[in-house]
Parts: structure tokens; sequence; C-alpha cells
């Protein structure tokens, strides 16, 4: 059943982010730590889990791939909403605070890379 | 005939989430059509897609003068569900799905070193740049520092400090900015920094950190990659809501 796929996705997601809120109120901040990680790992595990002891069965997996797949066009959608007006009308401040930041940020990858392990 | 145009637009409110589908799926046909034919496929059509995207939201904020690029136009309003944050992280962690544990252990060191240094090193930016553009108050240069991590650091950790609406304001337009130099850069510059294997995915995300600059970034390179730029910069805003009005804030008032 195509729902089994989606109902165990949205279970990692939810479970993720209560996770993720518990351990923001931990540290005493008003954010999410790490939620959607927590929920991909359980998702990962789960899988793996699943895997081994019994199959998923084809179309149970397309309850997930299929919103693996839709994953463009919502980012293609997220793009459409953003405020771009508002970075615009940030000034010369936000686009150099943000500009440098992304580009000191790209020049560290390679260098990061370099780590062994 | 006004009649029929009122159904239609009408109709398309009401069906927000449909519509959404309608208009991402034009956009989505219109670039592959010109990565294809215009750029012989050298030009990624979901990056142009989302490059795209970005212009429908810039001429909808100017049109509404709203903060929602096209979702503030009515018959649009569905893209603000489609492209919410509920959706993007559902199909976030859908991505996760067949990946290998290996791989996120093998580089799960840089990853954890990325996202510190991705944070400090994106504070400490957007702090210089606020004291050259004459900020002198430890307050507005952790507040503008901090939007530079991310456009939700900025107004948590300005609450957090005290500073002054404006400054807060523009810590978020600095944030915004991250985000969408990601999201255009991402595929302009993946090539020439090794942006291509799983372990510089998670390097990727942990240094930017944007949510969605990362997401689209990604989407727009390889999308094999995306749940391991995902996986780490989903620590970053919290990592950042917990160091900017703490450490970070002290060092700067210790300069300042």
């Amino acid at each position: 059943m195509v729902i089994y796929g989606v109902a165990l996705l949205s279970f990692c997601m939810v479970l993720g982010i209560i996770l993720g809120e518990l351990l923001g109120r931990l540290f005493g901040v008003d954010a999410n730590i790490g939620g959607i990680g927590i929920a991909m790992l359980l998702l990962i595990f789960l899988s793996d889990y699943f895997k081994k002891s019994f199959r998923l069965g084809d179309i149970t997996e397309k309850g997930i791939t299929f919103w693996s797949m839709i994953y463009i066009p919502i980012v293609v959608a997220m793009a459409s909403k953003q405020n771009v007006l508002g970075a615009i009308d940030g000034g010369l401040v936000a686009l150099f605070a943000g500009g440098i930041a992304v580009l000191l940020s790209f020049l560290m990858i390679p260098i990061l890379s370099k780590i062994k392990k | 005939m006004m009649d029929l145009l009122e159904v239609i637009n009408s109709v398309l409110s009401k069906n927000g989430l449909i519509t959404s589908f309608i208009f991402v799926g034009c956009i989505v046909w219109v670039s592959y059509f010109i990565s294809d034919k215009l750029t012989d496929g050298k030009f990624h059509g979901s990056a142009l897609a989302i490059l795209l995207g970005l212009l429908f939201a810039y001429l909808g904020g100017t049109y509404t003068g709203g903060e929602q690029g096209v979702a503030d136009i009515s018959f649009l309003s569905g893209v603000g569900l489609l492209g919410g944050a509920m959706l993007r992280d559902f199909a976030i962690v859908a991505t996760a799905y067949g990946v290998r544990f290996e791989d996120l252990k093998s580089s799960g060191l840089a990853g954890v070193l990325s996202l510190f240094i991705g944070v400090i090193l994106s504070f400490f930016a957007g702090a210089a740049v606020a004291v050259i553009f004459g900020y002198s108050d430890a307050t507005s240069i952790t507040t503008i520092g901090a939007g530079a991590v991310t456009f939700v650091v900025g107004p948590v950790t300005g609450s957090a400090l005290g500073a002054s609406s404006d400054v807060i304001a523009l810590s978020i337009a600095a944030g915004l900015v991250k985000s969408i130099l990601v999201m255009v850069g991402t595929p302009f510059l993946a090539k020439h920094v090794g942006l291509n294997n799983p372990k510089s995915a998670m390097i990727f995300g942990g240094l930017m950190g944007t949510n969605s600059g990362v997401a689209a970034g990604l989407a727009a390179v390889d999308p094999k990659l995306v749940p391991y730029g995902a996986m780490t910069a989903t620590f970053y805003t919290g990592l950042g809501c917990l160091l900017a009005p703490s450490f970070l804030y002290l060092i700067i008032h210790i300069i300042y």
C-alpha cells in the first residue's frame, strides 16, 4: 500500500522535528536543532532495517520515492516565493555581508575536502 | 467577459495547490526546453528553472509589494504551500531514502568541522562588513553578523540582544542575499570547488547552511547530492542560534 510509505516518511519527519525541538530546548535556543537531519537518519536506519527483516514492497516504496522525485519542482516553487525584493532592498550592507559570507564559504570547500576521514 | 475572468481567477485561487502544480510544471518545461535547445544541455534545466523561479519572485514582489514572491498574487497563493518549509522538508527527508549510512559516516568529521567553520566564518564576514559600514555597537555588529549566518539566526540573535528593528531587518536582508546567492551561484561555482561527490556535498551543506540555498543549489548541480548537503545544513541554523547570541557576541563585546 502506497500510504505505508508516505506514513513511514511522515513518521520519520515528525519524530525528527520533535527531537530537534527538544534538542533546541535542551540548549536553551529558540530554534530546531537538526530536526530534518535526525528525520533523514531515522529514515535511513528504518529503511535499512526493513530491507534486512522484511521487504518494504515496491508500491510502499513508491510512497517515499514519489516525494523524493517531486523535490526539484518543490524547490522551483520555493524559489518563486523568495523575498528577492527584500534582499535587494537591504542595500549595500546586506549585499556585502551576505555576499562575502557566501564567497568565503565557497573557497573553504576545496580546503575542507582534503580532510581524510 | 469579465465574468469569465472572475470565474477563472476564483477557481484557480480556491484550488491554489493544484494551480501551483501547473505553474511549476510550466516553468520546469520551459527551462528544460531552453536548456536543451539553446544551451545543448550544458546549462542544467533545473538550475534554469530555479533562476526563472527567482525572476518570477522578483516580478511578483514588485507587482504586489509583498514578501512572498508570486505567492502574494491571489491565484498563485498555492505556490506558497508547495514551496513552503513543510513540503520542502518532507521532500528533503524523502531524498534520504536509499542513502548508504557508510557514505555519511566516512565524511562525518569533515561535515561537523564544516558546520563550525561555516557559522563562524559567515558571522565574522558579516560583522566585518557592519564595522566597515560604520556600526560601532556590539549588539548591531553581532546581529548583522548573525544575519550573514542565516536569515533565521539574524532576527533570533537580534531580539535576544535587544537590537533595533532596522538592524534586525538588515540582518534578515543579509541572510536573504546569502540564500539567493547560494541558489544562483552554486551551479556556476560547483565545478571549480569540486562539488561533485557526497563528501564535498556534506561540506557544502555545512559551510553554507541556508536550507533553501543548499536545497536549490544542489538540485541544480546533481539531485543525488541533495541528502548529503541537506543533512549537515539542517544543523547549521540551530548551531548559529546557539553560538551567535552567546560565544560570538562575547567576542565582539570584548573587541568593542
